[in-house]
Formats: structure tokens, C-alpha cells, sequence
């Protein structure tokens, strides 16, 4: 029987298992999935982002469950990178899998900041959430052109680790953000972030997240991010990591056909931790079938006329 | 914790068609789960173990967090109300099916001293949890051969317990006869007056002479909780709760299911509770 490569490598120096990767703020610092996901056996796995200082979040309620989706407005709740370094990144640096750190800033100071923190540990590579406002200027970061590639291109001067940018999906033109950041330095695109959302309770008049606006993920934004994972693909030439809305082995399949290097699972977690490994299997299963042998052969393998 | 597909033994209306009695074989999960711990289940069916069968079912797409109610050998129950689509759906799962269920999650409630005077309070559903809790406090008697002691006999030798049960007709006054089999002194308080007293089962609360030697343990809705955390408060009394909110991944991963607390700002419930402490909450 012929071997089944499903073994993918992101820019220079990334390497993965096998192309399923565990997405930000899905998988928090890794410990909490213990006894129910094997980090082994991922591709890769994105810490929950981290900020320069402890982040206690939005008001509840911050999870509503839509039509196929999931609301979320979690307020980048994260512990902050002094206790991020010394409480869970040993425990996640145990695992042959390679460790991605998000992380956001308020302004580029602070992602700067976290990144010469960064540089001294022992890590697979930075992902930069730029979905995140820049204050002063009163704009999303992943919403502007030239914010992207000036952030971008700053962390790029500070940093020998391979650098991801994760795109937001809430533009109009996704293709001109990811060349920004192509340009500006980034070794690999993930795509995409959750999609601006919001909930009304008609009885109570109130909005139905403590934080009004938040965002959404799960099989509802799948058909969107997809088409922006393709689009991405022809527009540039970095590797990408494809999420939104992946729950299954043939929701994975279409990002790698649309032209993602490997695939994100987010709100798949919650629904089934157990989900990495039936993609992973049906994928080994989809090759063969199909005798093409190596998941490679598939990225951005759309038949178009 | 553990994520299994767990066959149904029965799933089965209670009174009328809004609560049912749900029994899944979990076996690894009986062994190890505590009072006030709870299963996250996804209500669509899945394959047997064997089976490759995914679970791709969309609607709903989020597992639905229950109480454990009690863990009988192999078994684990739970019981819930019909609310929404989820539960719903749950309601029509039959015999011989499989759900896929994480659990037991959670911390509980803490067990209390010896000497302790226990008081539960449970508010509709509530007694789900707190039945799996009065049975860790006063097992039950052991079945066969012999006929249990009635009564004040059989509440010397074990811990006593007093519960309230509270609800808004006769027919939400649920698990009455189990907690009687535990030698409990039940209480039971009705809004239409239809069963026991007439009135909230706080009120029914208030007429007990509580001292700080007595515990309470409650679950029900939030308003319930909030009165009672008063009232123990007042009476200088340890008070734990049962909290609800909705959550993600119920293992502390998300951060989504948080509520209020003084000193660290937020908890979650999934993974810090759902039990707390009641003087920690910011009500
Ligand atoms: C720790 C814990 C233990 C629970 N134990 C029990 C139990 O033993 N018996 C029982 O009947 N119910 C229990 N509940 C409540 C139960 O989870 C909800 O009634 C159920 O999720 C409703 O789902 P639905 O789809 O029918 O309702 P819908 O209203 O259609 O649900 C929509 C969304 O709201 C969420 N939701 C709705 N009500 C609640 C609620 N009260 N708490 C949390 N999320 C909610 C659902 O999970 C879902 O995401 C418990 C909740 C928690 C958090
Ligand atoms: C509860 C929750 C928390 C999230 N937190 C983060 C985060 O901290 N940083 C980030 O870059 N993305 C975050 N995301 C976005 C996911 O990583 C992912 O990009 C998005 O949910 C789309 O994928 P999905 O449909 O598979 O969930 C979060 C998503 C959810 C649902
Ligand atoms: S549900 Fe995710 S942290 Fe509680």
C-alpha cells in the first residue's frame, strides 16, 4: 500500500504533521483539553491571544448560539504574557507539535513589546491578531491597507520567527489586506477571524452579548470564508492556514481544494474535541481513494474553466 | 473527563411531557463523577463506538450542559426539563441510540462536616443536582433482602438532611418520593399553592430557625439563588450554589461561560463552578 503523506510545511520553517491546525481562543493555553485531545497528534496548534497585560474580558453574556453559528464576545480574556510564559507555555512546549503565540496589542508599542518577549522563547512562530482596534486612530488594524503593512512590516524588523498574520473577514476587499501583509513581511496568511455579529432578545429589547456587537464562527460563515481563502490563494503566493466554520473531513477538504495549506478548527472544538482525528482520518482515506498521496497535491487543486 | 458515545438505557417522561428522566451506560464516567459535576451532551444521535460516524449534525450545533442527577453502578442520569430546540430534540432520543457526551465536568459541591445541619433548596430542575448530592450525604438503603428502616430509625444512622422543594405549580414539585427514600425531611412550597405551602420556597426558608452550624445547598434559578444567598448571608451561614450560564466548550477553554465574582473580577462556570461559594458572586 502507498504512504500517505499528509505531512505539510508552512514557509521556511514550519513543519506539520499532518495540515489540521487548533485555531486562537478556541483551545485556551491547551491544558484545559487534557484528557480529551492528544496535542501530539495535531498539526499545530495558535495559543489563545495574549496581551501585554492580564485581560479580564467582556461583560457576560458572551456566547449565544445562532442559526449554525456561534456568537462570541470573549473581550480577549487572556492571562497576559508574564503568566502566559511561566504558567502555560511549559506545559504546551512538552509536545512535538508546533506552538503558535497570538498575540494583540493596543497600538504597534505593544506588540512590539510582546515580541521581543517572544523572541527569547522557544516557539514554532507569532501569529498577530489584527483584529483588534488601534485607538488612537479609531480603526481596526486588519481594516486598513497601510495600518496592516505598517504593523506588519515593524514586528517583521524585530523578529527572526516565522511571522503569521491573521486576516479579519469584515472587509471588502480581503485579497488587498493579505498583499499588504505579504508585502510587508509575513511568512504565512491565516484566514480568517470571526465575522461582526450581533443578537437581539425581542422580549427584553436587550441585545443578547454583554458586549453588543461580537463575533461570529461555526458552519455558518463557512461558505464566506471559503470563498475568501480562494480568493487569498490567487492573490498571493504565502502558505495559508484556512478556518471558518470547519467541523468535518470534507469541510476541511474544500479549504485545501480552495488553496489553504493547512485547515483551522475553532468552534469545531466545542462541538467535538474528538474532530481533529476524524479529519485527519478521512483524509488519509480521501487521498487514497482518490490515489493522490500527498495532501500537497491537493492545495488550491480547484478545477476552474 | 472523558468523551464517550454513551448508549441510552431509557429516556423517559416524567408527570407530564416537560421533564424527563435520561439514563446513559457511561461506565468510566459513573466511577468518577461527583455531586454538582455535570455532562456536556450533544442531543443529535451518533453512531455506535465502533462506527466512524461523525458527528456533523448542525442543529443544534453547541452540547448542552445537565446536571448529573445520579449514578447508579454503570449508569449516569440526568434529569431536564424541555426548554428550547435542544432539549427538544433530546426528548425524542430512544433506547438503544448513542449520544456523544463530556463529562463529568466541573467542580461540585463541597461535602459538609460532620454535624453539619444540611439544608437543600432546589428550585424546579433543581433538584437534579442536588438529588446525586443527598445521596453522597445519606446513602441510600442497600435494596434486597431486607425491608429499609422507617423513619427516625433509619435517621439516626445516617446524616439528616432537610430539603425544600419549591416550583410554580404541583406538577414542577419533582423527586419528592427519592429524597423520602433517603430518609430526608422534605418541604415542599408551590406559587398557585397547589402542593405544600403557597409561596416561594425562599419564604419557606425564612420560616426555619437557621443557625451558623447550618449549611445550604441550592439550585434553581437565579433569582432563587440570589434571595437565598441573602438569607444565609444574614444568618451567617456557609451557602453554596449551583450556577447556570451558556457555555462553549465546558471545560474553561472558551472563557464564555463567566459570571461575576468580587475578587478575580470573573469565573467561569463550566470549569471554577458550576458550584461557588454564594458570599464570591456578585449577585
Ligand atoms: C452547569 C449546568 C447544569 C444544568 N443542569 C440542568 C439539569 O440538570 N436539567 C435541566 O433541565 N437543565 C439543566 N441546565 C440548563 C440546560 O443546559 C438548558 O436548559 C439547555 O441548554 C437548554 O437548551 P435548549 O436548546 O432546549 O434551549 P434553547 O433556549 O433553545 O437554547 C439556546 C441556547 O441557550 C442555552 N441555554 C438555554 N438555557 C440555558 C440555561 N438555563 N443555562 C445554560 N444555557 C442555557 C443553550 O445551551 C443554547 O446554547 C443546566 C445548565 C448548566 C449550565
Ligand atoms: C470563543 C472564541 C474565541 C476566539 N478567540 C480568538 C482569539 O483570541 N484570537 C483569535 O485570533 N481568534 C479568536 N477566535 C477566532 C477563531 O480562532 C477562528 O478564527 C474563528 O472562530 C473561525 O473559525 P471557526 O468557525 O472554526 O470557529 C475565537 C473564536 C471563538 C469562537
Ligand atoms: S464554556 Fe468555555 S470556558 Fe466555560
Amino acid at each position: 500500500m502507498k504512504k500517505i503523506n499528509l505531512k505539510v510545511k508552512l514557509g521556511q520553517r514550519i513543519i506539520l504533521k499532518n495540515p489540521v491546525v487548533l485555531e486562537s481562543g478556541c483551545f485556551g493555553y491547551g491544558e484545559e483539553y487534557r484528557d480529551l485531545i492528544d496535542i501530539n497528534r495535531v498539526g499545530a496548534i495558535v495559543t489563545k491571544t495574549i496581551t501585554l497585560k492580564p485581560r479580564a474580558g467582556n461583560l457576560p453574556p458572551r456566547l449565544v448560539e445562532t442559526a449554525a453559528g456561534l456568537l462570541n464576545s470573549i473581550g480577549l480574556a487572556n492571562v497576559g504574557i508574564e503568566l502566559f510564559l511561566k504558567e502555560k507555555l511549559p506545559y504546551l512546549k512538552k509536545f512535538s507539535t508546533p506552538v503558535i503565540v497570538s498575540i494583540a496589542g493596543e497600538g504597534s508599542e505593544e506588540y512590539l513589546k510582546l515580541v521581543q518577549i517572544l523572541n527569547k522563547e522557544k516557539i514554532a512562530g507569532i501569529e498577530l491578531n489584527i483584529s483588534c482596534p488601534n485607538i488612537k486612530k479609531n480603526l481596526v488594524i486588519a481594516q486598513d491597507e497601510v495600518e496592516t503593512f505598517n504593523l506588519v512590516k515593524a514586528v517583521r524588523k524585530k523578529t527572526e520567527l516565522p511571522l503569521l498574520v491573521k486576516l479579519s473577514p469584515n472587509v471588502t476587499d480581503i485579497t488587498r489586506i493579505a498583499k499588504s501583509a505579504e508585502k510587508a513581511g509575513a511568512d504565512i496568511l491565516s484566514l480568517v477571524n470571526t465575522f461582526s455579529a450581533m443578537g437581539i432578545d425581542s422580549e427584553t429589547g436587550s441585545p443578547r452579548l454583554g458586549g453588543v456587537v461580537g463575533g461570529l464562527s461555526g458552519p455558518a460563515i463557512k461558505p464566506i470564508a471559503l470563498r475568501m481563502v480562494w480568493q487569498v490563494r490567487k492573490a498571493t503566493s504565502l502558505p495559508i492556514i484556512g478556518a471558518g466554520g470547519i467541523l468535518s473531513c470534507n469541510d476541511a477538504l474544500e479549504f485545501i481544494i480552495a488553496g489553504a495549506n493547512a485547515v483551522g478548527l475553532g468552534t469545531a472544538i466545542f462541538v467535538n474535541p474528538h474532530a481533529y482525528q476524524e479529519i485527519i482520518t478521512g483524509l488519509k482515506k480521501y487521498l487514497f481513494r482518490k490515489a493522490i498521496y500527498d495532501v500537497n497535491e491537493l492545495v488550491g487543486s480547484l478545477h476552474e474553466n | 473527563m472523558l468523551q464517550i458515545k454513551a448508549e441510552i438505557i431509557e429516556n423517559r417522561e416524567l408527570l407530564s411531557a416537560i421533564y424527563y428522566r435520561l439514563s446513559l451506560k457511561a461506565e468510566k464516567i459513573a466511577r468518577v463523577s461527583k455531586p454538582g459535576q455535570f455532562l456536556h451532551i450533544k442531543v443529535n444521535p451518533v453512531g455506535p463506538p465502533v462506527s466512524h460516524g461523525v458527528n456533523q449534525e448542525i442543529f443544534p450545533l453547541l452540547r448542552r450542559p445537565f446536571s448529573i442527577h445520579r449514578v447508579k453502578r454503570q449508569n449516569v442520569d440526568i434529569l431536564y426539563r424541555v426548554r428550547g430546540k435542544g432539549t427538544e430534540i433530546l426528548s425524542q432520543r430512544k433506547k438503544g441510540q448513542y449520544l456523544d457526551v463530556i463529562g463529568p465536568l466541573g467542580k461540585g459541591y463541597k461535602l459538609p462536616d460532620k454535624g453539619a445541619k444540611i439544608i437543600l433548596v432546589a428550585g424546579g430542575i433543581g433538584v437534579a443536582s442536588l438529588y446525586f448530592l443527598a445521596e453522597k450525604i445519606a446513602p441510600p438503603p442497600i435494596s434486597g433482602g431486607f425491608t429499609p428502616l422507617e423513619g427516625e430509625d433509619r435517621r439516626r444512622g445516617v446524616t439528616h438532611f432537610t430539603i425544600l422543594i419549591g416550583g410554580k405549580k404541583a406538577e414542577n414539585i419533582l423527586c419528592r418520593d427519592e429524597f423520602e427514600r433517603l430518609g430526608g425531611e422534605i418541604k415542599v412550597s408551590t406559587e398557585d399553592g397547589s402542593l405544600g405551602r403557597k409561596g416561594l420556597v425562599t419564604d419557606l426558608l425564612s420560616t426555619f430557625n437557621l443557625k451558623p452550624s447550618s449549611v445550604i445547598y441550592a439550585c434553581g434559578p437565579m433569582e432563587m439563588l440570589k434571595k437565598i444567598a441573602e438569607i444565609a448571608r444574614s444568618h451567617r451561614i456557609f451557602c453554596q450554589v449551583s450556577l447556570e450560564e451558556h457555555m462553549a466548550c465546558g471545560v474553561g477553554a472558551c472563557r464564555g461561560c463567566v459570571i461575576r465574582v468580587k475578587r478575580e473580577r470573573y469565573k467561569r462556570v463550566c470549569k471554577d463552578g458550576p458550584v461557588f461559594n454564594s458570599e464570591e458572586i456578585i449577585w
